[in-house]
């Protein structure tokens, strides 16, 4: 019998919440079944809505370690699963010589445990603590690494041919977070449960900004997420992400604004904005006159 | 449930969302483990498993709310609405619809959209099908009227940012209170014929396969929010392929260099990379009327990839063509297109498409500019009004330049007919291709740059 994690959804919301992390019933759904079915999680969507946040509230509900695989073009194995040592190696062959030995020898002695050098995917699968691996950016890398993922995510198990296979003891929670700069190949994303985050609805910006910065009024807040709504409905080069929206909102609280207004807004757009071509727009969209010293 | 979850994976299939059979097994292992009755929990496990791309969430939606909506037919429903009350007047609706949008409250707006649509949608028809219509409901509920109270209601000492601010508001309350008629509407049609009836229709084509000419309003709207992330997409894939493409010759300095440090044996190979000239690319574009909204379209997702030329020189025609490249050079493509078609001389007799005087014009003017480096697109329908064709220009630009295609927004199947000469512009062109969605279009640009 296998035990779960988490015993239903609202259970997964109200633990989230209690790491600051304000989830909503449909994210909470998906990291449940993720336990449940133990499948790897896809999460997706803009930049800045909290796609790697989540892994990480998740890592730290569940006092499990975080072990995070940064992919960028060109990650191959040796990077991302493991490596023979082969400096350490030669050193060990050298060190060995004039020594009679056979070759069968040398090789069971050079290929063991002290020569393996574990990247974070081997890491993951061999962990005996709880762990939550994180994939971030999985869009970034080759077709090729994508089919060695696959195999790894489906089996949770990988070969060494030196060694044998070695096997999940306890399957990990996975998420993959992906910018969409390209579209990931059809059978990962079956292998995967799929989650969108997207910009949140003025609700829950509210919340998030008021427990990351809780000593902002209310009214302000109040303000600032209507506003920022306001600007990602507009066609910008870039949207504000959350991150951005609790920059803003800290900006404000420096500088002792409590009330949002024309000329607050006008000097603190560039928090929020980070084309000036955008913060041109923006200002004449919410008909804020131009700086005067622009003029 | 099983057999309506089976029909509603159909419905999806038959929607264009590809769900595999084990995403529909996925689907039913999820429904195990969360307590079925609680419907979103329910949408939630469904979506998870069976839909990978947002661009797909929109038809989910829709299907679920039919296929697990209601489902017991006209009788019940006409039994829930008598259910509602007695109805107010129409003012009175009016009022409480007013008070919900003013305090933002989406239970409220869900209620009063189903009773908007029982009570003014309905029309007494003898035809069998559904009698309820959107357009009844909105000839009551008139949005910019309402939008306007709702502002006055506000307009207490407002500085114009506070005004803004609840314009925006409002109007996306609004919206919501559409959507939800919109979606009342489908679902009381469902009940009187059936999802799988409903369903087929129901379903609105994604972006990318959207028609340029024929798009609505609305339309053009998503297709506008779809051309950026579309373009950088296929930006990195060009990049990408370029990337691998370039990889030369053996670096034998650099592989000595690096093989010191595995004691003379050169484990790493490394290579000279050749550098990849970018390509500089001419893109004439018809504006007139019929064909105005492929090329604004064309030249936003041009000119939102421009990295991967070395410069993009664009020129619009009716009768006659002007160079427009300096409204893009450093503007927001979004605002240099609306800025184009006030600006750009392009009419010079009656503003009816001449392509002849609009070529012979480019080649008099620019046809020295065009080199062996240069790519020529020309975007049009070719219906020329029975004028001069100038399809000779075509046929020198190809000798000069690198190549010269021809992008056509018309079914190939019309090409041809009527005043369309087509034909006779793609002879001299390297080739002529159908471009009527933005997925046309990508396809188009991943291929030939």
């Amino acid at each position: 019998m296998t035990s779960y994690r988490f015993g239903t959804v609202p259970e997964v919301v109200e633990k989230l919440g209690s790491v600051d992390y304000l989830s909503d019933e449909s994210i909470a759904t998906v990291v449940y079944l993720a336990d449940r079915l133990g499948k790897p999680v896809l999460v997706e969507g803009p930049a800045g809505t909290g796609k790697t946040e989540l892994s990480k509230a998740v890592a730290s509900i569940l006092g499990a370690n975080l072990i995070r695989l940064q992919c960028y073009e060109g990650l191959d194995e040796a990077k991302a699963l493991y490596e023979w040592n082969y400096k350490k190696q030669l050193l060990r062959i050298q060190a060995e010589q004039g020594r009679e030995m056979s070759w069968e020898d040398v090789e069971t002695n050079i290929f063991t445990e002290d020569f393996l050098l574990e990247r974070p995917l081997l890491a993951a699968l061999r962990a005996t603590e709880p762990t939550v691996l994180l994939i971030d950016e999985i869009d970034k890398v080759d077709f090729e690494f994508e089919g060695l993922l696959l195999e790894l995510l489906s089996d949770f198990q990988v070969s060494i041919p030196e060694m044998g296979t070695v096997v999940a003891t306890k399957i990990p929670m996975v998420f993959l977070t992906s910018n969409n700069s390209r579209e990931l190949s059809e059978a990962l994303k079956r292998r995967c449960l799929y989650l969108y985050l997207d910009y949140p609805t003025i609700e829950r910006e509210r919340a998030i900004v008021l427990s990351r910065v809780p000593e902002l009024p209310e009214t302000l807040a109040d303000q600032i997420v209507r506003l920022v709504r306001s600007i990602r409905q507009m066609e910008l080069k870039k949207a504000p992400s959350i991150a951005e929206t609790l920059d803003w909102a800290r900006t404000l609280l420096h500088l002792g604004i409590t009330e949002l207004d024309a000329d607050a807004a006008r000097t603190t757009l560039t928090v929020l904005l980070k084309f000036q071509t955008d913060v041109e727009k923006v200002a004449g969209h919410l008909q804020i006159p131009p700086r005067p010293s622009d003029n | 449930m099983l057999p309506r979850i089976l029909d509603f994976t159909h419905a999806l299939r038959d929607a264009g969302v590809p769900v595999a059979i084990s995403e529909d097994l996925d689907a039913l292992r999820a429904l195990a483990h969360i307590p079925i009755e609680d419907k979103e929990a329910f949408r939630a496990s469904l979506a998870t498993t069976m839909i990978k791309t947002e661009a797909h969430r929109p038809a989910f939606d829709t299907l679920f709310d039919l296929y697990f909506g209601a489902g017991r037919g006209p009788k019940a429903l006409e039994e829930r609405d008598e259910a509602d009350g007695e109805p107010g007047t129409e003012e009175e609706y009016l009022d409480d619809l007013f008070r919900a949008l003013l305090s933002g409250d989406s239970q409220a707006l869900r209620d009063l959209a189903r009773r908007a649509v029982a009570r003014f949608g309905r029309v007494e028809s003898e035809r069998a099908g559904s009698p309820y219509f959107e357009y009844r409901v909105f000839r009551v509920v008139d949005m910019n009227t309402m939008l306007g109270r709702l502002m006055r209601d506000m307009e207490e000492g407002l500085t114009p940012l506070e005004e803004r601010m609840w314009r925006d508001e409002f109007e996306a309350r609004l919206r919501k209170f559409r959507e939800e008629v919109q979606a009342e509407v489908r679902r009381r049609l469902a009940e009187y014929k059936g999802a799988e009836q409903v369903s087929k229709h129901a379903v609105r084509p994604l972006p990318e396969d959207l028609d340029f000419v024929r798009a609505t309003r609305d339309e053009i709207l998503q297709l506008r929010r779809a051309i950026g992330p579309l373009a950088r997409r296929l930006a990195t894939r060009l990049a990408m392929k370029k990337r691998h493409a370039r990889k030369g010759r053996l670096d034998v300095r650099r592989t000595v260099r690096a093989s010191l440090s595995t004691g003379g044996v050169p484990f790493d190979t490394r290579f000279k990379h050749r550098t990849v000239h970018k390509p500089e690319l001419f893109i004439l574009c018809d504006i007139s009327g019929s064909v105005a909204a492929f090329a604004r379209f064309t030249l936003m997702f041009v000119h939102a990839f421009q990295a991967q030329f070395s410069r993009v020189r664009s020129f619009v025609f009716v009768d006659t063509l002007d160079e427009v490249t300096r409204l893009f050079d450093n503007e927001d493509f979004l605002v240099a297109v609306d800025r184009m078609n006030q600006e750009a001389d392009v009419v010079w007799l009656d503003g009816h498409s001449d392509y002849g005087t609009s070529l012979d014009r480019f080649w008099k003017q620019y046809g020295n500019d065009l080199s062996r480096r240069a790519s020529v697109l020309v975007l049009g329908d070719a219906r020329n009004n029975y004028r001069e064709s100038a399809a000779w220009v075509i046929k020198e630009m190809r000798k000069k330049a690198k190549r010269v295609y021809w992008l056509n927004p018309e079914p190939a199947m019309y090409w041809d007919t009527g005043d369309s000469i087509a034909s006779e512009y793609a002879r001299n062109a390297d080739g002529m291709i159908e471009v009527r969605n933005l997925r046309q279009l990508e396809d188009f640009i991943a291929r030939v740059v």
